[in-house]
C-alpha cells in the first residue's frame, strides 16, 4: 500500500495537477451554489474540459475537485437560504438554516468544511484500506436488502417528529411517497396518477419538490413576518469560529459518521441522500435530554452529521466504481463515462495495470479535500455576507433562484407553475406545524423503496423474502427499533 | 377546527382519491402479461392509499398535545394575528411568479427575469431605480450568460417574436 501511495504522489503532486485541483474546488463551488445544478450536472458539464486535458490522472484529479466543490457549494445554499439543491444536502439545511437564522452562518459554514473535509478525508483513508474487500460485501446486496435499507431511511422520520408529532411526521412521509407514484412507474413504464396531462408523465422533479417545501416557504414567512428574518442586518453576522466545547462535542459525531456514511456510499444506489438522512437520525437518537431538544434549532452535532457522512458517502461511492467498474450513483455513472472517454476501464484489473490512475484518484481526493478547505475557509465571511443584501433585493433573488433551479431540471415553464402550487401547499403545512423533512425524503426514497420491493417479490414470488434473508429482516428490525425507540423514551419521559 | 384537522381531513379525501384510481380504474389498463407478476403498478398506491387514510384518521381525531414551550419559535407567525404580518406582499410575490412563469417563454429570459426582479423589489418596497435596474439588469445578464454560453443549457434570450 504504502508503494501505491508513493506511485499516487508522485503522479498526482505537480504543479500542473495542483492545479487542477484548486480549478476544479474553485468551479464546483461556485456553479454548486445555484439551487438546481448538482455535483452530476456540474460534472457533466466539465466532462468535455476533462477529456480536453488528455492526461487520466490530472483529468479524474480536475473532477475529483468539482464533486467535491460541488457538494460543498450545495450545502452553502442550504444553510444560507435554506435552499438545498441536491438531495444529499437537504439534512444539512435542518439544523444549518437554523444556525444562520440566529446569526451564526459563519460558523455554520465552517462547521460544514469542517465536518466535510474530516468526513472525506476519513473516507479516503477507508477507501484505501478496504477498497477490495468490500466489494464483494456491496455484491451480497440484493434488491430484498435495498428495499430494508430504504425503509431503514425512511425510518428517519420519527427524528423530525416533535412532541405528539409522530403521526403528522408519518402522513407527510405517506404524503412523499404518494407524489413519487405520479407518473410512469420504473418497472412497468405505465403511467399513474397524471390523469392525461403529459407534463406528469415524467413525474414530479426532485429539485422542484425541495425547492417548494423549504426555500419558497422561508422566502414566503421572510416577507410576512420582517421581524423573524436575519437578513439586511450585518451585524447579526457573528464570527466563524467554533468553541473548543463544541469541537468537543462534534468529533465522535464526525468519527462516526465518517465511517457509517463510507460504508452506505458502498452500497451501489445508497449514495450521500441516504447516509446523510440516516447519519442524523441516529445522531439525534443518541443524543441526551437538552442535546436532543436542540436538533432541528441549530445544533452544531445536527449539521456536523450529515455533513460528515454524506462527503464520507461521496467517497464510499468510488469503491464499486474503481474495483467492479460499477457505477453505484448518478454522478459515479458521469465519472465512469468520463475514464472511458480517457481510455481508462476502471474494475478488478485496475489496480494492476493502470495503479498510477487508481492511487493517484485516491491521492486526489486528499488534495481536493484539503485545497477545499483552505480555499473555503477564508472565503466563508465573504459567502455569509450574502446575509447581509437588504431583504427588499435578497428576497426577490431568493425567489429568483429558486424559479431557475426548478426551471434547469427540465427546462419547462409548467415546473414553475407546480412550484409556486407545491410552494403555497408547504406554506399551509408550515402553518399548521407539519414536518416538511419526511415528506421529501418519502418523495426521495419513495420510488427506489417501490422498485426494489417489486423486484423482490418477482425473485421470491411473494414476501417470503423476508424471512429467508437475514440481512433484509435485520434491517427491518433496525428500522422497526428507529421509529418505536424515540417515541417509547418520550412515552416514558411524559410519564 | 384548527387547520391541521382541515388539512388532515383534506388529505384523507386526496388519499380516497388515489385510493379509488389506484382499485378500480388503474389495473384496466393494465396488459396480460404482466397481470402475472405479483406487484402491479397499483399495489403500492393502493398499500399507501389505505395506511394513509389510517393516519390521517389518526392526526383528525388525536387531541393536541399540551405544549411546555408555550413560546412562539424564531420567525413564527401566529395565525390569530395573520392582519398584522406583510400577507399583501407575499401575494404580490406569489403573483409576480406565476407572471415569470406565464412570461417565460414569449418574453425571453432577460426581460422576464429584470421585469421579475425590478418589481420584486418594488412589491418590497424599494424604490431606489437607479440602483435597482442596474443590479437587475447586470444579474439577469451575467446569469444567462453563466448558463447558456458557459454551461450550455439553452435559455432564449430575447422574446419569441424576434428570434
Amino acid at each position: 500500500m504504502i508503494e501505491g501511495i508513493l506511485i499516487g504522489l508522485s503522479a498526482a503532486v505537480t504543479p500542473f495537477n495542483l492545479m487542477m485541483v484548486v480549478l476544479g474546488c474553485l468551479v464546483g463551488t461556485l456553479i454548486g451554489m445555484l439551487p438546481g445544478l448538482g455535483p452530476m450536472s456540474i460534472i457533466a458539464i466539465m466532462i468535455p474540459v476533462a477529456i480536453g486535458i488528455g492526461d487520466p490522472t490530472a483529468a479524474l484529479i480536475l473532477l475529483s475537485g468539482v464533486y467535491y466543490g460541488a457538494i460543498f457549494g450545495g450545502s452553502t445554499s442550504s444553510i444560507l437560504l435554506n435552499a438545498p439543491g441536491v438531495a444529499g444536502t437537504v439534512a444539512s439545511s435542518f439544523d444549518g438554516y437554523p444556525m444562520a437564522r440566529k446569526g451564526q452562518a459563519g460558523k455554520a459554514l465552517t462547521i460544514a468544511a469542517v465536518a466535510s473535509f474530516a468526513g472525506g478525508t476519513i473516507g479516503a483513508i477507508l477507501l484505501m484500506i478496504f477498497a477490495p474487500a468490500l466489494s464483494t460485501v456491496a455484491l451480497l446486496f440484493h434488491s430484498a436488502e435495498y428495499f430494508a435499507l430504504m425503509v431503514v431511511g425512511l425510518s428517519a422520520i420519527a427524528a423530525f417528529a416533535g412532541t405528539g408529532q409522530v403521526a403528522k411526521a408519518l402522513m407527510m412521509t405517506i404524503l412523499g411517497l404518494l407524489l413519487g407514484t405520479v407518473g410512469e412507474g420504473a418497472l412497468t413504464n405505465m403511467p399513474r396518477f397524471t390523469f392525461g396531462m403529459m407534463d406528469l408523465q415524467s413525474g414530479f422533479s426532485f429539485i422542484t419538490l425541495a425547492m417548494a417545501m423549504f426555500a419558497l416557504p422561508e422566502a414566503l414567512f421572510l416577507v410576512m413576518n420582517p421581524a423573524g428574518a436575519v437578513t439586511g442586518s450585518s451585524g447579526k453576522i457573528s464570527g466563524m469560529r467554533f468553541s473548543r466545547a463544541e469541537a468537543r462535542s462534534m468529533a465522535p459525531v464526525i468519527g462516526r459518521q465518517s465511517v457509517q456514511g463510507f460504508f452506505i456510499g458502498v452500497l451501489p444506489g445508497a449514495g450521500a441522500t441516504i447516509a446523510s438522512f440516516l447519519g442524523y437520525a441516529v445522531e439525534r437518537n443518541i443524543a441526551k435530554g437538552a442535546e436532543q431538544e436542540e436538533f432541528g434549532k441549530g445544533s452544531v452535532k445536527g449539521l456536523a452529521a450529515p455533513e460528515t457522512a454524506n462527503n464520507a458517502a461521496c467517497t464510499g461511492s468510488f469503491v464499486p466504481l474503481l474495483t467492479l467498474g460499477i457505477p453505484g450513483s448518478g454522478t459515479t455513472a458521469i465519472l465512469l463515462g468520463a475514464l472511458l472517454a480517457l481510455n481508462v476501464t476502471p474494475g478488478p484489473r485496475l489496480m494492476t495495470d493502470t495503479p498510477e490512475v487508481f492511487w493517484a484518484v485516491i491521492i486526489s481526493m486528499y488534495l481536493g479535500n484539503l485545497v477545499l478547505l483552505f480555499l473555503n475557509l477564508p472565503l466563508i465571511p465573504y459567502i455569509a455576507k450574502i446575509l447581509t443584501i437588504p431583504r427588499t433585493y435578497l428576497i426577490p433573488f431568493i425567489l429568483f433562484f429558486t424559479l431557475m433551479g426548478s426551471y434547469l431540471g427540465k427546462n419547462n415553464s409548467t415546473e414553475l407553475l407546480v412550484l409556486v402550487g407545491f410552494g403555497v401547499i408547504a406554506t399551509f403545512l408550515r402553518f399548521a406545524d407539519y414536518p416538511l423533512a419526511p415528506l421529501l425524503i418519502g418523495f426521495i426514497l419513495g420510488t427506489m423503496m417501490e422498485n426494489n420491493f417489486a423486484r423482490a417479490m418477482q425473485l421470491y414470488s411473494g414476501v417470503d423474502f423476508i424471512l429467508e434473508r437475514p440481512m433484509t429482516l435485520g434491517l427491518l428490525v433496525v428500522a422497526a427499533l428507529l421509529v418505536v425507540l424515540p417515541s417509547f423514551r418520550s412515552y416514558r419521559a411524559r410519564k | 377546527m384548527a387547520l391541521d384537522r382541515w388539512i388532515a381531513l383534506a388529505f384523507i379525501a386526496l388519499c380516497c382519491v388515489f385510493g379509488y384510481a389506484a382499485f378500480f380504474t388503474m389495473d384496466d389498463q393494465l396488459p396480460p402479461i404482466l397481470r402475472r407478476n405479483p406487484v402491479w403498478p397499483s399495489t403500492f398506491p393502493k398499500i399507501l392509499s389505505v395506511v394513509g387514510v389510517i393516519v390521517g384518521l389518526i392526526v383528525l381525531f388525536t387531541p393536541k398535545p399540551e405544549l411546555k414551550d408555550k413560546a412562539p419559535k424564531d420567525g413564527a407567525i401566529d395565525l390569530k394575528r395573520l392582519g398584522d404580518y406583510q400577507i399583501g406582499q407575499a401575494l404580490g410575490l406569489l403573483a409576480l411568479m406565476v407572471a415569470y412563469a406565464l412570461t417565460l417563454r414569449p418574453l425571453g429570459f432577460l426581460g422576464s427575469t429584470i421585469g421579475f426582479l425590478v418589481l420584486g423589489a418594488v412589491i418590497l418596497g424599494e424604490r431606489r431605480f437607479h440602483v435597482l435596474i442596474p443590479v437587475a439588469v447586470i444579474a439577469a445578464g451575467s446569469i444567462w450568460y453563466l448558463v447558456q454560453e458557459v454551461l450550455g443549457i439553452f435559455l432564449r434570450p430575447w422574446p419569441g417574436i424576434l428570434m
